[in-house]
């Protein structure tokens, strides 16, 4: 579809390793807004803070919270790079829905980065933290010792597949409701007189999707400290 | 009637592949009903819940997902 296509900037046809395309802008674009609110927006340390240091405090303090409810105590260290995770991935989303914007979060290629750099992250973690006790993460101890190597092998194969649920999580939903989206303002193009049932039918699907946006960035966040947690406190 | 068969194979199997969202979508709304259920019976424990809520609803998605995935490497990658 048109709106997913990656094509350079500046003329040209090829797409390099370097070449500056739209999902190069949209990236930039985003990055601005999370400077603007959290940066520029929170400058003036205000005790009784305005509107945008209001929601830049809002923003820390969820983020804060989730972690420290799901990733426990320690894992509070590690709250800088969730909350530019989540930052990250709510900006790309909510500026994705701009009409004519590129959704940047609707490529695979965008959001495995970000679940392969959660998953090595993690992984790295653990190993650092506890050493080879890591391992006993896959090697339940409440079940049977019959189970447990069959155990073993799930827990294995549902570690690995953990970036890929991860990033492909987000990429579908994204793309699947932009997609929906396009289908619909289709309709419209084609039954004439009677447009404004699909036009309708598009403002409510915006709105769902606007909530998508924002539960997509919600999920992708909450699953990184869940596998921090795992990380963190290996043993269940 | 044109294409070849590949093709067709591979179109007619990521539409099958999209019947495995449904087991996703029953999988998310058992996990939101229960939510509602129990919310509904303990309404001041169910603030603290929503966290499970939204945990366990991503883990009943990620198997839909892996048939979207199954269906999009059929239309593209195959």
């Amino acid at each position: 579809m048109d709106q997913f296509e990656v094509r350079p900037l500046f003329g040209g046809d090829t797409v390099g390793m370097f070449t500056i395309t739209n999902v190069t802008l949209w990236m930039a674009l985003t990055v601005l807004a999370v400077t603007l609110l959290m940066v520029v927006g929170s400058r003036g340390r205000a005790l009784v803070p305005t509107r945008s240091q209001s929601m830049a405090e809002l923003t820390y303090s969820f983020i804060y919270k989730m972690i420290e409810d799901v990733s426990g105590r320690d894992g509070v260290r590690f709250f800088p790079y969730i909350m530019t995770i989540f930052m990250f991935v709510f900006f790309a989303n909510i500026l994705g829905l701009i009409p004519f914007a590129f959704t940047t979060t609707s490529h695979i290629a965008v959001t495995a980065v970000l679940a392969l750099g959660v998953f090595i992250t993690v992984t790295v973690l653990g190993f650092v933290l506890n050493g080879a006790s890591f391992l006993r993460l896959f090697w339940v101890d409440s079940a049977p010792l019959a189970l447990r190597p069959v155990l073993a092998l799930i827990e294995l194969i549902s570690y690995f597949v953990r970036p890929v649920s991860h990033s492909i999580r987000l990429a579908g939903a994204m793309m699947a409701g932009h997609a929906v989206a396009k289908v619909f303002a289709g309709f419209a193009a084609a039954l004439g007189a009677a447009f404004f049932i699909p036009v309708l039918a598009v403002a409510a699907l915006y709105a769902l999707e606007l909530l998508v946006a924002v539960i997509q960035a919600y999920v992708f966040t909450i699953l990184t400290c869940v596998y921090l947690k795992d990380a963190l406190h290996p043993h269940h | 009637m044109e294409g070849d068969l590949v093709q067709m194979g591979a179109y007619i199997g990521a539409g099958l592949a999209c019947i495995g969202m449904g087991g996703a979508g029953i999988g998310v709304g058992h996990v939101a009903g229960n939510y509602l259920a129990g919310a509904l019976r303990n309404p001041s424990a169910a603030p603290g819940q929503t966290a499970f809520l939204f945990i366990g609803i991503a883990f009943a998605e990620a198997l839909g997902i892996f048939s979207f995935l199954v269906a999009l490497l059929l239309m593209f990658a195959v």
